[in-house]
């Protein structure tokens, strides 16, 4: 299949790409602070709609793979000395290999049995990890603020920083696009839509939701090291917000799951809709019970999601909307 | 090991009180298929509510409860009306996503409001000492009041029409429904019935422990692992599997760390999940 | 003709008045606005603290504005203003919005949010950007193990904070040989707690307890069950909220034992709602109301004294207030200014550079004792002049709770009492 021939994958890669662009060209450090949490949460929603979009099985959970990949790849950067960017691809493949043997017994269940488990899953992880002694159990790790030298002082490893997120953010968008196209990708729709009658079919059920689990799973561990790497430190809090998968999963929503372009709309919306309101006069105070109103109007009156929704009202738009 | 007895006791008082906030989630997960995100924040409101009694109209905390009981049975059916009768059918996802951003917006409120300095009810039952033993009456007269609390709701679903309605749907909802019986006002009550229960567990533990309007999302997780342990959808089950992580909570700190007691709780519940999903006491 | 001599009257009028405006005016010479930026925690777990945080570094700044603000050799007059965001206890927030004050409100100096964990994300930002940072309501030491140039510490560091409690059950309890701790896992009480196990196990100690609660428990049972018999101290805790509650069910628990050392809230004025409850628990504090610190003193040691004495703050504090009492925390944040202002004051300008080398320099004695900084690289900006104070609550006559210095014997304003049969 010929990528670069495809419409619908060409609105959402210009977006992520196109943003990441101007910040580059305007290099203002606030702007690069607000586009790094954007694409973060971009990544993350993206990655995770690889599993909850594609196949339909919630994940609560989807933090523990920032939280435990991240705190893998923050450990290799600040005991061991590794670079930025091999520790951070040890923290994704660390990830996805914690998501297989997870998968294994979580991937079994199904509906609301899989989404109980995965919020399982995450408690007992930030448990473990706030009494794990190697991870520096519950004060958590950090990088002595020379390790920025290396890359050229700390202005321009956050710079550095930046540009892989934004190159990882990519990744997820092209792979995301690949796994929904291919005879693999259909399978997990299948699933998705009648696990039981897809098996029946011919699809290896609980081969293809691993695979996504894992794929899902990967992505997340690298941003994880990247954002602690950015913080300086990392603890079990930070790592493991339940919140945070909660706020993730909303993204996926009111951009809309299944989509390609909805991950990446709703993580923009939900995160300036939260910046704007944080700082304004009048809804500093509510911003979280706005945010909740807004999120209820979808889910009841939009449950596809901006991107859903505009697909129905304009079918013209479809092929580019995928 | 003298420190084993009165940890267990300690953890199975608090354990009743666990398990009547576990019943009222199950009991929702039972009858409506859905997974309330909105029951820790609800549990806090009890706290504030009984707060609010004690403080302000200085109404001891026990007859409280009866407020809280009427109050958080109209909040209930609130709830259900706005946020869930409309995606009642469209699927869990939905429903969890609604349930999830009433708690938002409660929670939001509610740090707006009450801000999130801790709250206490200073309230005293004394202690009744038996031998090594040490009991706070707070926590005896709250684990007697979910015993109270559990007896009435199992009279309500035994015993009366309405609640005989709330076990036919919680059964089969379409042979429930060809029988005459309406169940979007028995789903209304089931809702209803679980957001009081939360409610009055939550005032339970105001007068014992302090809290925040944040308070109720670590009670929330702990009925998610009793749910699961009691099988979800089981009334019963949930206090039983309230009084069996209390214990637990009190078993376990006796020979390792206490902070490694959630490590604990959750893996058992990951794996009651996957090793046998209908709970512990294994119904069918 | 006459309309045109108005004309040019007119016009010369126009023209002067317009001249006046342009020209500089020597009595308003070049002030500058000098922005503090923070964030603090409005709401979220960590509150009470830092809203008397602000109280004390906002009552500095109306200080130095009425007092005409700073004068810097060149004319030039500095005046303060502070701008700051509700960080919402959350790390998360905190990164984004110091950057944010650092670029976009132009903030020239920084001061930390309130706890160390958010301190330590606000201290890499401000080192990123090249902007000084003083933390105040900030005391792990690991903070100054980073290789941070530009961060420097109002408090004493967490690992000396329980120190003179254990100094203190020597004189009290000679016999005392085991101490029980139970403390909070965030980094300011691990530093602390870590610090006091070495220096009781140096002194001889037994400690036989040692356990981490998770920040937000309001169920210590587990913890207090554990404690084993006959043990002459309990020692630990962490920030107000949990430590308050701890102190309670240690009350109802009926623990028995020497002396009940905690972090943080023992100090806070509000901790006195506990009542019987608190009667003998002991704290350590940055500093008290009743602390006597002075410029004879000062001059005794030979070192310099800068701002107000003593009783001068409190009686400001108050007289802005109402009736609160400031605490430590509203003397950390009065402090903090008081560092910038020296440092300011003595490098004749704002350049990040020029004030840093004046605050690596500065040492002086304030109402909120001496400040001196560690200038090794490092633990660059660790605080070393500073001293902590050990208060306890007794009975007063009324039988109403008390606080009274106990220790070091120089601040001592009573004599310590062991705590009473339960």
């Amino acid at each position: 299949m010929n990528l670069w021939r495809q419409p619908g994958f060409w609105p959402s890669f210009l977006l992520v790409f196109l943003s990441g662009l101007v910040v580059l060209v305007l290099r203002q450090d606030t702007l690069r602070e607000t586009a790094f949490t954007v694409l973060m949460f971009i990544g993350l929603a993206s990655s995770l709609n690889i599993l909850m979009g594609y196949t339909g099985y919630v994940n609560f959970g989807h933090i523990v793979f920032f939280g435990l990949g991240g705190y893998f790849g923050f450990f290799l950067v600040s005991e061991m000395g590794w670079p930025v960017y091999l520790a951070a691809l040890g923290g994704g493949v660390l990830s996805s290999i914690l998501a297989y043997i997870i998968g294994a017994a979580v991937l079994r269940l199904r509906g609301a049995y899989f989404a109980l488990a995965t919020i399982g899953v995450n408690e007992a992880a930030r448990a473990f990890v706030s009494n794990f002694e190697p991870f520096g159990g519950s004060t958590g790790l950090y990088v002595n603020f020379s390790a920025y030298d290396r890359y050229g002082g700390a202005g321009q490893a956050l710079w550095f920083t930046f540009i892989l997120l934004w190159l990882v953010v990519l990744a997820v968008i092209v792979v995301s696009y690949l796994v929904k196209r291919s005879r693999f990708g259909l399978g997990l729709s299948a699933i998705r839509e009648d696990e039981d009658t897809a098996m029946v079919m011919g699809v290896n059920a609980p081969l293809d939701k691993t695979k996504a689990f894992l794929i899902s799973a990967f992505f997340p561990g690298l941003i994880g090291t990247l954002y602690f790497f950015k913080n300086g430190n990392v603890e079990p809090d930070d790592a493991f917000r339940f919140q945070m998968s909660l706020e993730i999963l909303v993204m996926v929503m009111l951009g809309g799951k299944g989509l390609l372009l909805g991950p990446i709309v709703g993580a923009f919306a939900y995160e300036r809709l939260r910046g704007y309101l944080l700082t304004s006069v009048i809804f500093k105070n509510l911003h979280l019970a706005t945010s909740g109103l807004v999120l209820l109007l979808i889910v009841l009156f939009v449950p596809g999601g901006g991107v859903g929704w505009l697909r129905e009202r304009f079918p013209k738009l479809r092929r580019w909307l995928e | 090991m003298i420190h084993v007895l009165p940890s267990i006791i300690d953890g199975l008082l608090i354990g009743f009180v666990y398990g009547v906030a576990a019943m009222g989630l199950t009991l929702i997960w039972g009858v409506m298929r859905v997974i309330n995100l909105g029951h820790g924040a609800t549990m806090a409101l009890g706290m504030f509510c009984t707060y609010f009694l004690f403080s302000d109209l200085a109404l001891n905390p026990y007859l409280g409860m009866v407020a809280v009981v009427v109050l958080s049975l109209l909040f209930g059916f609130l709830i259900y009306g706005v946020a869930l009768q409309r995606v009642i059918q469209s699927g869990y996802l939905s429903t969890l996503l609604a349930t999830f951003a009433v708690n938002m917006i409660i929670i939001g409120i509610g740090t707006a409001v009450f801000t999130t300095s801790p709250r206490n009810i200073d309230f005293s039952a004394g202690s009744i000492t038996l031998g090594p033993v040490i009991l706070q009456g707070t926590r005896l007269l709250a684990a007697l009041a979910a015993v109270v609390i559990t007896g009435a709701l199992y009279l309500f679903l035994y015993f009366t029409r309405p609640g005989k309605a709330i076990r036919a749907v919680s059964d089969n909802r379409a042979a429930a429904e060809l029988m005459g019986i309406p169940s979007s006002h028995v789903l209304a009550l089931a809702f209803g019935l679980g957001t009081m229960l939360a409610a009055v567990a939550g005032g339970l533990t105001s007068t014992f422990f302090p809290f925040t309007i944040l308070s109720g999302a670590t009670y929330q997780l702990k009925s998610f692992v009793i749910c699961v342990l009691g099988g979800l959808g089981n009334p019963l089950g949930a206090l039983v599997g309230g009084l069996f992580l209390g214990a637990l909570e009190g078993i376990v700190p006796t020979f390792m760390p206490v902070s490694w007691v959630p490590v604990v709780e959750f893996v058992l519940f990951v794996l009651v999940l996957v090793v046998k999903p209908t709970g512990l006491l294994g119904a069918k | 003709m006459r309309r045109l001599g108005l004309g040019l009257t007119y016009l010369a009028l126009v023209g002067l008045f317009l001249g006046f405006t342009a020209l500089p005016n020597p009595a308003l010479a070049a002030e500058k606005t000098v922005t503090l930026g923070f964030t603090a925690s409005q709401t979220g777990k960590l509150n009470v603290e830092a809203i008397r945080q602000i109280n004390g570094l906002n009552l500095w700044i109306e200080q130095v504005n009425k007092a005409g603000g700073i004068k810097l050799p060149d004319g030039t007059v500095l005046k303060m203003a502070a701008k700051f965001y509700d960080d919402e206890s959350n790390k998360d927030r905190v990164q984004e919005l110091y950057t944010r004050l650092i670029n976009t409100d132009k903030a020239d100096f920084l001061i930390s949010p309130y706890s160390s964990g958010l301190a330590d994300a606000a201290a890499v930002v401000a080192q990123q950007n090249k902007r000084i940072m003083i933390t105040a309501g900030a005391s792990s030491d690991s903070t100054h193990f980073k290789g941070f140039s530009l961060v420097y510490m109002t408090y004493t560091p967490a690992s000396l904070y329980l120190a003179g409690a254990v100094d203190l059950l020597a004189k009290l309890a000679p016999e005392a040989k085991k101490i029980a701790i139970i403390h909070e896992k965030d980094k300011f009480s691990t530093d602390s707690v870590n610090g006091l196990r070495k220096y009781a196990e140096g002194k001889g100690y037994q400690v036989v307890m040692f356990e981490g609660y998770d920040s937000g428990t309001t169920d210590f049972a587990p913890f207090i069950n554990k404690i084993p018999a006959g043990v002459d101290a309990v020692m630990g805790g962490g920030h107000f909220a949990d430590t308050t509650t701890l102190t309670r069910q240690l009350y109802e628990k009926k623990v028995q034992t020497k002396m009940i050392a905690l972090l943080v809230a023992p100090p806070e004025p509000k901790f006195a709602e506990l009542g019987e409850a608190c009667i003998s628990v002991v704290g350590s504090s940055q500093w008290e109301p009743v602390a006597k610190y002075s410029p004879e003193a000062a001059k005794a040691e030979g070192v310099e004294w800068f701002g107000p004495t003593v009783a001068d703050f409190v009686k400001e504090y108050q007289a802005k207030y109402g009736k609160e009492e400031p605490s430590y925390h509203s003397a950390g944040g009065y402090a903090a200014g008081l560092i910038l202002q020296k440092a300011i004051e003595k490098a004749g300008s704002i350049d990040t550079e020029k004030v840093k080398a004046a605050l690596d320099d500065e040492d002086m004695y304030t109402f909120y004792g001496r400040i001196k900084f560690d200038t090794t690289p490092k633990a660059h900006g660790l605080q070393l002049g500073h001293q902590m104070i050990i208060i306890q609550w007794q009975k007063d006559k009324q039988g109403k709770p008390e606080k009274v210095a106990v220790y070091p014997p120089a601040a001592a304003t009573g004599q310590a009492m062991v705590c009473p049969v339960r």
